[in-house]
């Protein structure tokens, strides 16, 4: 089974597709490393390989957690399975 | 069946202060921007002779002529050079670098372009290159255990995939080396933010810790002094932005994952400082590629791992640079840059234990001898870091 996105730890909001072409409205596999579970879920966006989906909804002024971590917060209302990426989300640092 | 790292060994040159080489290199090396002329004249004369220009070593002073010199004499005292040839334009500032290169008794010449003209230096460079380079030709090698084995560390082009996979396996690497009683470094201050606190966590000792933070610190001071905005498509850079990277907190977990699961930060150098003992050691450098492996290079590494996520092609004239990527599309793309393939970490073919034995594997083999990508191409990236203007 491909798996078409990864996710580091089941608490975080974020996803991150590992296949090139995913298209808005396309079923993916995700996997969770460090709990080893598969997931599904749907692409809300055209995500380039490399990029990241929300897998939840995040208010603007959210904080993103990524490998169990902050790593930022929404400056948009961001919906599950959207693209996440430097047009909703900015740094908390400099 | 993992390898053996107490049993595993290498073929290398022994060198006279002690150091364990895994290259051969004469190298012709300018104090100067004035002498790369000079120095590149004698490196085509003399086949095997190899000149390493760069751009500065002019009116600078203080901490920065420090780090000028201390990053010149590191790089002709490391262990993978058999001889140097060190040009300047004037004999005084060419002589300190001949003195601290010829500290590690390795045979070391010095040539001054004033009172010469560059046709008079060249020859007598030349004849100098000729001797060192037939010199080095009869050295013989000799086995070691990679125990002896000081390896580096410095991620590039980094993207999600670097986070994931590529970073976790030279983690994986760096654990079983450091357990196994190996000198390794890792740097890049700014890029560990958002994860210092993961880093402060790993110090041995309270001590490193607070050495470890005043570094970090500093170099916050650094960039809030002079920024103009958040950084974005700086750090993170455009590529790490083009890979997916949003924030550089996101950039900094990645990147923290080369330092594994197990190691502790047994200390802390300045930029171009060598390590005194084994262990891990983090170093304040810049998270510019070049920059940060010619550092390390200085230092006294024999042997570089490189993670890139969007296809990062640096080499470095004196240290092997091993790259591996866990993206599918620089692999595809890029493949004649990349010594090991872990892209199947992403897919579940492989664990991360098997990509760091793998790693491992490769480490032992450009030890032994083998070509890296990076050397195969001719990339020789060589980049003096900078504290401030010159006077």
């Amino acid at each position: 089974m491909t798996v078409h996105f990864c996710v580091h730890d089941e608490g975080d909001s974020v996803g991150v597709v590992v296949v090139e072409g995913i298209k808005s409205g396309q079923a993916l596999n995700g996997w969770i490393m460090d709990q080893d579970k598969m997931i599904t879920f749907n692409a809300k966006s055209d995500i380039p390989i490399g990029h990241k989906l929300a897998i939840r909804a995040i208010p603007a002024g959210d904080t993103i957690i990524k490998y169990g971590i902050d790593i930022g917060k929404a400056v948009k209302d961001i919906s599950a399975g959207e693209h996440l990426h430097v047009h909703n989300v900015k740094t908390k640092r400099w | 069946m993992g390898i053996n790292l107490k049993n595993a060994a290498f073929e290398g040159w022994r060198r006279e202060n002690g150091r364990m080489g895994v290259r051969n290199h004469v190298i012709i090396l300018p104090v100067d921007d004035l002498s790369n002329t000079a120095c590149e004249a004698v490196a085509n004369n003399i086949k095997g002779a190899l000149a390493i220009p760069h751009a500065y070593g002019r009116l600078q002073f203080g901490a920065d002529l420090d780090l000028h010199f201390r990053t010149l004499i590191g790089t002709g005292t490391n262990p993978n050079v058999a001889g140097v040839v060190v040009i300047g334009i004037e004999p005084g500032w060419t002589g300190r670098i001949v003195e601290g290169i010829a500290k590690s008794g390795k045979p070391v010449e010095g040539f001054a372009i004033e009172q010469n003209g560059d046709i008079n230096a060249i020859a007598k460079a030349s004849r100098a290159a000729y001797r060192m380079v037939k010199h080095a030709s009869r050295l013989k090698k000799s086995a070691a255990s990679i125990q002896e084995l000081w390896v580096s560390t410095k991620c590039g082009e980094s993207d999600t995939t670097s986070g994931l996979a590529s970073c976790p396996t030279v983690g994986n690497s760096f654990d079983k080396l450091w357990e196994n009683g190996n000198t390794l470094v890792f740097g890049e201050t700014t890029e560990l933010t958002g994860g210092e606190h993961l880093v402060a966590a790993r110090c041995r000792t309270p001590a490193i810790r607070a050495q470890f933070q005043a570094m970090f610190d500093r170099y916050q001071r650094v960039v809030e002094a002079n920024k103009t905005n958040d950084l974005s498509e700086s750090q993170p850079t455009k590529g790490n932005i083009e890979g997916g990277l949003t924030t550089i907190e996101e950039k900094a977990l990645g990147n923290i994952q080369k330092i594994g699961k197990k190691c502790l930060v047994d200390g802390v150098l300045d930029k171009a400082e060598a390590p005194t003992h084994s262990g891990l050691w983090f170093m304040d450098s810049s998270s510019a590629a070049a920059e940060m492996v010619t550092l390390c290079a200085a230092s006294g590494f024999a042997v570089h791992t490189f993670p890139t996520g969007q296809g990062n092609v640096i080499g470095n004239p004196i240290l092997p640079v091993i790259k591996l990527t866990a993206n599918p599309r620089t692999q595809r793309t890029m493949s004649e840059h990349i010594d090991v393939d872990v892209t199947g970490l992403l897919q579940r073919q492989m664990n991360v234990d098997d990509a760091g034995e793998a790693l491992l594997d490769c480490i032992i083999r450009t030890a032994d001898g083998e070509l890296t990508a990076a050397e195969l191409l001719g990339h020789r990236e060589f980049s003096l870091t900078r504290l401030y203007e010159s006077a």
